[in-house]
């Protein structure tokens, strides 16, 4: 059971498999020290099993972009779970035709082999199979055509903008769609020939042999090319976007571990750039993109160039032309972790001027003593927007609550902003003065204001007592009925902060706290969805023209309902829409205030 | 010493015929804003660094215009950052792109 034509296959086959393993082996050899530390101790843990799971769900059925876009989710799950059934079906089919065993390519040219070779003999469901087998050819075509409508007209499903592929990427995907059309065509010609198949390799049989095409040499020809189309494919595929459908697995197996990235680029952070699909749904979801119709800078791109050595420039202009709003991974269907990855090019790119040596001053601000009180760190961005500040003091004391105001006369960065840029050693300075000047001060709790702050303290401080935004605070305040509040007349919509609301995943309390003292509006896009207030200090390359343009988006999202009062919970989301002058912007905890009883 | 952030200036003389302005020039081409700045000072009345220390950016900003690079990159590591100078800037000078890129070019 040999041919010429299935070489190019098992040469393909035998590249991909070479070179994977070659890839992933000096990808896990990179890991860093925490990386494997982790990996090893959860290896054979239970954590195995959602792993499975989860690949099941993602990589095959697609069940994350299903949730973006029905069909998309069709297409996806057509090629991906139809091509899987279509190889495990096919090599069931193989086993249980040839009795003997058989060489491993019989089962992807099975229709070629099972008239010509006597060791191919039929079994009881033979025919089952070859109209099974038909049916999975059919589900692959049809996620085929699906790929080929989005390709001139991507609207129906889902994405209005799809993302420009390289030439490496556009020749694998040549070869990937032509293997399924030349499969069905070459099974078509050998059913001309020897009538076998399920019911579709016979129908186009049939054509064949009406168009007098019973021709061993057109046969022949169809399954060499079918087998060419492969072996492209294959051996293209570990230098392609494609290497994705095998990597995602081995991500989503790292990622149940628990196995994160870091500050800087390891083995795991190619494990997360290979697993990108480039499907471009990050693209539609970007607020620049949205805006300013700037396409070139999402995650897709980013993954992209910064794994080439010369795009290094492009990789560098394209990190830092991001706001870090998130709105981009809360929809990724990979799950990729963009803003940490952006942020290790920015570390690269700034490692030079990563000085630390500049911040002696900090030893002459002296730690402050609040044994039993409540710590509040208003945060730098709150000293821009006193009323948040006098607010939270005003509830402090109507809930009389002790508290010390830590940075009402000298404040130091949490340092959040810093590291944003890639600043690493810089902010780690700051994180230690004030980790140690929370630790010395005795206070029993942590209350902040601003969510970049409270961002900073729960990921990458290391404190001793619990932390708080305001938002948290207020809420319990009045659970506990500590202050008491009435509701007043006005209607409010409420923004979420990005770094509240995606990067804490605080969207319930502000919510409680502002439907006690107003009548909370819904609104459209908010959540995990809602828009960045475009002036996030995460963007260092936009202009002030432009970031105005983000956030009148965001507020024409905000204002649809005709609030009285747009609401917020970040001093810097409040100062943005505050320059618009378009409605009243408060802080939750100003409406609160204003409500006391 | 300083007193309440003023004291009398040195009389000094700077030639921008003979200055060397070329990375001035470059951060022009880095920060189109760079040129916006009308030197009101509003960046440094807001700054958390300034507070603590007598860095003023302000200041940074006029030297690094006219050549004047002597010192600057220990005044630049003072920044924290934090970006409310770019929240007050009247005139919509991404401040903090300039620092960090006015510590790139100092480097170079």
């Amino acid at each position: 059971m040999f041919d010429l034509f299935v070489l190019p296959f098992c040469i393909g086959v035998l590249a991909l498999l070479v070179i994977s393993v070659v890839k992933y082996w000096l990808w896990i050899s990179k890991f860093d020290g925490r990386q494997r530390v982790v990996v090893l101790r959860n290896m054979l843990s239970w954590k195995f099993l959602p792993a499975v799971w989860e690949a099941v769900r993602e990589s095959l059925l697609h069940w994350r972009i299903t949730k973006h876009n029905v069909i998309l989710g069709y297409m996806h799950r057509s090629l991906a779970f139809g091509w899987f059934l279509l190889i495990v079906v096919g090599a069931v089919q193989a086993i249980l035709a040839c009795p003997d065993g058989h060489p491993f390519y019989v089962a992807i040219f099975f229709n070629y082999f099972e008239p010509r070779s006597p060791k191919v003999v039929p079994f009881a469901q033979a025919p089952l199979y070859a109209a099974l087998m038909d049916a999975l050819l059919l589900y692959v075509l049809s996620g085929l055509f699906l790929a080929m409508f989005k390709k001139i007209w991507s609207k129906p499903l889902g994405m209005k903008k799809t993302t420009k592929h390289n030439l490496t990427d556009r020749v694998t995907k040549a070869a990937l769609w032509s293997i399924f059309p030349l499969r069905l065509l070459a099974e078509g010609a050998t059913s001309a020939n020897y009538h076998n198949g399920g019911f579709l390799v016979s129908a186009v049989g049939d054509l064949f042999t009406a168009m007098g095409f019973e021709n061993p040499v057109f046969e022949y020809q169809l399954w060499l090319f079918y087998s060419l189309a492969l072996g492209i494919f294959f051996s293209l595929m570990p230098f392609s976007r494609y290497m994705h459908i095998f990597t995602e697995v081995f991500l989503i197996y790292f990622r149940n571990l628990g196995v994160t990235e870091g500050h800087k680029k390891t083995g795991y952070s190619m494990f997360e750039m290979s697993a990108c699909s480039r499907c471009g749904i990050c693209i539609d979801n970007c607020p620049i993109n949205r805006e300013l119709d700037i396409s070139n800078i999402q995650g897709v791109y980013l993954l992209q160039t910064v794994r080439n050595k010369d795009l290094w420039h492009r990789a560098e202009a394209i990190a830092n032309n991001c706001m870090v709003c998130g709105r981009c991974s809360e929809e990724c269907p990979v799950g990729v972790d963009l803003a940490t990855i952006r942020r290790q090019v920015r570390t690269e790119s700034n490692r030079s001027v990563d000085n630390p040596h500049g911040y002696g001053y900090l030893a002459k601000v002296h730690p402050f003593n609040a044994i039993g009180r409540v710590a509040y760190f208003g945060g730098c961005m709150s000293r821009l927007t006193p009323g948040i500040t006098e607010a939270m003091e005003k509830i402090f004391q109507a809930a009389g609550q002790p508290y010390w105001y830590v940075d009402k006369e000298q404040s130091i960065c949490c340092g959040r902003p810093l590291l944003q840029q890639g600043f690493i050693r810089q902010a780690d300075s700051l994180r230690r003065k004030n980790q140690e000047m929370f630790a010395q001060s005795g206070a029993t709790l942590l209350v902040t204001s601003c969510p970049i702050c409270y961002q900073s303290f729960v990921k990458e401080y290391n404190l001793n007592i619990p932390v708080m935004h305001h938002t948290e605070y207020i809420k319990s305040l009045i659970a506990d009925g500590r202050i008491k509040v009435s509701k007043g007349a006005q209607s409010v919509t409420y923004h979420d902060p990005c770094e509240l609301g995606r990067g804490c995943g605080i969207y319930e309390p502000p919510r409680t706290v502002l439907k006690s003292v107003a009548t909370l509006l819904p609104i459209k896009e908010e959540a995990g969805k809602s828009l960045c207030c475009g002036f996030n200090l995460g963007n260092t390359t936009l202009g002030v023209e432009q970031q105005a343009l983000i956030r009148n988006a965001a507020l024409d999202n905000l204002l649809a309902p005709s609030p009285d009062v747009v609401a917020t919970a970040c001093p810097m989301c409040k100062k943005a829409f505050a320059r618009a002058d378009r409605a009243p912007v408060m802080d939750v905890a100003e409406l609160v205030a204003k409500q006391l009883v | 010493m300083n007193k309440f952030g003023f004291n009398i200036a040195t009389t000094r003389s700077i030639n921008l015929d003979s200055a060397n302005l070329s990375k001035s020039a470059a951060l022009q081409e880095l920060v189109p804003s760079y040129r916006y700045c009308i030197g009101c000072g509003a960046c440094s009345a807001t700054c958390s660094a300034a507070s603590m220390t007598d860095f003023n950016i302000r200041q940074v900003h006029f030297k690094f215009s006219r050549g004047q690079y002597d010192g600057l990159v220990d005044e630049l590591n003072k920044c924290m950052l934090c970006g409310k100078c770019v929240l007050v800037c009247p005139r919509g000078v991404n401040t903090r792109a300039l620092i960090i890129n006015m510590r790139k070019l100092l480097e170079e």
